[in-house]
């Protein structure tokens, strides 16, 4: 094949064709991959969904990253469901970030985030695959010259009636992609559904059991070279002055960078020696005046904001002043959250290649359209002349969601045009530069009635802000909305209480530690902060945990159904030995629970078992659902046990799974699922039940102790 | 210069010794399902087998290995991708991520190796490979189902 059209298939990168891929986006000279690639092309796209070969293979376009979180096959079930296509020759790719401009983002959002893949685009998706089957049967029935109305399809087989005369997806795609786009689509009544809330298994799975998977880190390509990097330890002090001279005669060393105005970075032929050469490196930092900040210093400036003045209140009931002027009594206590690092397993790492008129980039990222246009600005080309192509995230957790790692990547293949760069983090490195999860304190304050009702709540958020930081545009009146979730009045991450007498608000207290989205993001702490706020209320008036919590969620039904079926299948209230701790929460639009069991035998806890549930109105693969919630409990927990990040010298102290421990497999309880779709809604599930996960464990440990915990970790605190 | 045989094949690379033998795995190999995560030995990403024993290969300089010593790879661990981890994983669709999992996967196997039908608290102590997403319990089952799935073959498997 000596000219070859890859017109449609090049922007595509699939985990079948990833060898191909990478020769395509380097436009390197024909291989016999590509050729393979190109010939693939002769399979339709009936749309931008949907591509269909002649054998009835159907490739299914996923815009969302798959970070591990089965997204890439709920939102597969999701297009086949309406497409009715035979879902064993199923498979799936990537669309690309700029391709997506180029057809005016005919898949609409790529960012992966906020427990948003299904919940973000179920319409959409849905009506993708439901274009596709209308097209596909109307190709048939014009090739048979027959009214639509006669046909239907079955798993990817169209069947005129009257004559029984019958024909597959593969025959007719051709024919169909030629065809205008039905003007309306209507989609399957829920209780039609034959494929969505099926417990199918993963489409991705075979690849993670052999190596073969490639992710980011595994790039490779030929004339490839590899860089480590290291930037300014305290965030926002920049590069001073580096003695390099050991550095550029070590073996491999290509190159030494300096890399925007706060890191250097090492080029070598193997990652290993320019890791090495960068380690001999003496870099003098202008380290600014963040470096007198300590975790004392922001200690005490959150603490300030307990009880400070402020203008930001989310979410105001009733008076809460007046309720505690007449409360029979006020019961007040302050809990705390720390610095959590996403610590995905694999370290930050992107490749890219560079010449002056194109650039284009390989990276796992949340955010294909953002890391693409990070690319541009760092590459300093129109965004038309950048490439992104998206790889497999060896865990995302919201951190992969920043371009920092592609910015880098970026600067230093500017260095070399022509020659592919591949920049991976140490596991140090990631540890430093982290989007931190935000540190928060709060005081929560009750108006006690005679008979032991909440007549009042003032819950005082003081600490920081990740908008402020990261998108100051999305601040609304200064006021960062996004503080107050599972605290906020209506929405995906209302409250799940009635209080008459309610003030939920903010004292911002930022610092030169960079925040981000920490998978839970802010519904982590609030849980905590609540949760077990109310359960020492329940203890402090003499009530049931339970029937405290049943009174208070009269008006939240769903919430309630949750908790109470975690409840029952706990055994809540036996006396068996062991003692059990609630918490509920709705988040990401979905409403969960747990009950965790637990023992303190001489100060040591043992977690028994977690009975959960969930309801996240419509459950597209409940079995996925249910791994997400041992994930959600095994992140939550970590964080409960172990997770903490400080700050010394302005700079984060941890820097490796040494002393920023993660849960283990001995450490992990047994977690039974409940997946309760109520139906009507469609909510989120890779977050919302970390919320839960802290909570209901400290709740816990009082019932066995009488002692209660109120910051996180747990690791250096005598529990009783 | 290092002679390694790896997978059952032997490779002469031109490497410093002190080289972690995961780096020579990934970059003078060209094998990249052992995967780099933590370099102290910490969550287990880079674990392969040393004759047949689970070793952390990212502090495990080059140097330390001998030519006799057989290396076992995930990619290495079955011709078809079927040992009875595998076949488990596949099973209870264990990945999340993935990216522990060619670790995880390794540390279960040579577990296997050693105990036949390893009880929790054998899992506990050999099997402590650190995994973000959180697939312990599906990796313990795992490890379980294949204790079975081993012991149900009437010919012993061979371990690569």
């Amino acid at each position: 094949m000596s000219t070859v059209n890859i017109s449609r298939r090049k922007f595509v990168f699939s985990s079948a064709s990833a060898g191909a891929g990478l020769s395509l986006g380097l436009s390197l000279p024909l291989s016999s991959k590509l050729v393979e690639a190109a010939e693939l092309e002769e399979a339709p796209e009936v749309n931008a969904w949907v591509v269909i070969d002649p054998d009835d293979t159907v490739t299914i376009r996923i815009a969302r990253s798959e970070m591990g979180q089965g997204t890439l096959t709920g939102l597969a079930q999701l297009v086949a469901e309406e497409l009715d296509c035979d879902w064993s020759k199923v498979t799936w790719e990537y669309p690309s970030p700029a391709e997506n401009l180029r057809r005016d983002r005919v898949w609409q959002s790529f960012a992966t985030g906020g427990s948003r893949g299904i919940r973000g685009s179920h319409e959409y998706v849905r009506q993708g695959g439901a274009a596709a089957r209308m097209m596909l049967v109307e190709a048939a029935a014009q090739g048979w010259s027959v009214p639509v109305g006669e046909c239907h399809a079955i798993d990817s087989v169209i069947t005129h009636k009257p004559s029984g005369k019958q024909t597959t997806y593969g025959a007719v795609a051709g024919a169909a992609a030629s065809l205008a786009p039905p003007m309306e689509v209507t989609l399957k009544d829920p209780k039609d559904w034959k494929l969505i809330g099926q417990s199918v298994m993963r489409l991705d799975t075979l690849d993670k059991l052999t190596g073969k998977q490639i992710f980011g880190a595994d790039v490779t390509m030929p004339g490839m070279v590899n860089a480590a990097i290291t930037a300014c330890p305290v965030h926002g002090g920049k590069r001073k002055s580096f003695d390099a001279r050991q550095a550029e005669t070590m073996p491999g060393v290509k190159s030494v960078v300096a890399v925007s105005d706060d890191a250097v970075a090492v080029v070598a032929v193997t990652w290993w020696q320019a890791k090495t050469a960068l380690d001999t490196i003496k870099i003098d930092w202008d380290k600014g005046k963040s470096a007198s900040v300590s975790s004392a210093t922001i200690d005490e400036m959150l603490e300030e904001g307990l009880s400070a003045e402020t203008k930001f209140v989310a979410n105001q009931v009733g008076d809460f002043a007046a309720s505690k002027s007449t409360a029979s009594r006020v019961y007040t206590a302050d809990y705390s959250y720390p610095y959590q690092n996403h610590a995905t397993m694999e370290p930050m790492n992107a490749t890219a290649v560079w010449s002056k008129d194109r650039c284009e980039v390989w990276a796992p990222t949340q955010n294909g359209e953002s890391a693409l246009a990070a690319a541009a600005e760092a590459a300093e080309l129109p965004i038309e002349l950048c490439e992104v192509h998206k790889l497999s995230l060896g865990g995302g957790f919201g951190r992969r969601g920043q371009a920092d790692y592609v910015r880098q990547a970026v600067a230093i293949a500017k260095t070399m045009p022509g020659t592919p760069v591949k920049l991976l983090w140490t596991r140090e490195e990631d540890m430093l530069h982290g989007y931190f999860h935000p540190i928060t304190k709060a005081r929560m304050t009750a108006a006690i009635t005679d008979e032991g009702g909440l007549d009042g709540l003032h819950v005082r958020i003081s600490g920081q802000s990740i908008l402020a930081t990261l998108m100051a545009e999305r601040l609304g009146g200064n006021m960062d909305p996004v503080v107050f979730q599972a605290l906020a009045p209506s929405g995906d991450h209302s409250i799940s209480y009635t209080v008459p007498n309610l003030t939920v608000d903010h004292a911002m207290r930022n610092t030169h530690i960079t925040p981000g989205f920490w998978r839970g993001v802010n519904v982590n702490q609030n849980a905590i902060y609540m949760e077990c706020f109310l359960d020492e209320l329940a203890h402090e008036t003499g009530q049931d945990s339970l029937e405290f919590h049943r009174k208070l969620m009269k008006e939240h039904p769903k919430a309630f159904a949750v908790l109470d079926t975690v409840a029952q299948k706990s055994g809540w209230g036996n006396d068996d030995g062991l003692s059990r701790g609630l918490a509920v929460c709705k988040a990401f639009g979905s409403y969960v629970a747990a009950c965790a069991e637990v023992t303190v035998t001489d100060g040591k806890l043992k977690m028994h078992r977690i009975v959960a549930a969930t309801d996240p109105g419509y459950a597209v693969n409940p079995q996925q659902i249910e791994a997400q919630v041992f994930g959600s409990f095994a992140y939550g927990l970590s964080a409960l046990l172990y997770g903490e990040c400080t700050v010394k010298d302005g700079q984060i102290e941890q820097t490796n799974f040494h002393n920023y421990p993660s849960i283990k497999i001995a450490d992990m309880p047994h977690v039974d699922v409940t997946v309760m779709p109520s139906g009507g809604f469609w909510g989120g599930v890779g977050e919302p039940t970390i919320a839960v996960a802290a909570p209901a464990v400290l709740n816990a440990i009082f019932a066995a102790t009488g002692k209660r915990i109120r910051h996180l970790p747990i690791k250096d605190q005598d529990i009783g | 210069m290092a002679k390694l045989n790896i997978n059952g094949k032997v490779h002469e690379v031109e490497v410093d010794g002190g080289t972690p033998l995961l780096w020579v795995i990934r970059e003078h190999i060209g094998l990249t399902g052992t995967k780099f995560g933590c370099g102290i030995a910490q969550c287990g990403s880079c674990t392969v087998h040393l004759d047949g024993q689970a070793v952390r290969s990212c502090v495990y300089p080059v140097s330390a290995v001998s030519e006799t010593q057989k290396i076992t790879t995930i990619e290495g661990l079955s011709a078809k991708g079927d040992h009875p981890i595998q076949q488990a994983w596949a099973e209870l669709d264990t990945p999340q991520c993935g990216y522990c999992q060619p670790g995880m996967i390794m540390a279960s196997a040579a577990l296997l190796n050693n105990v036949s039908k390893p009880t929790d608290a054998d899992i506990d102590q050999q099997v402590t490979n650190i995994c973000r997403c959180g697939t312990f319990q599906r990796v313990r089952q795992g490890i379980h189902l294949a204790a079975e799935i081993k012991a149900g073959d009437t010919m012993p498997k061979a371990e690569g």
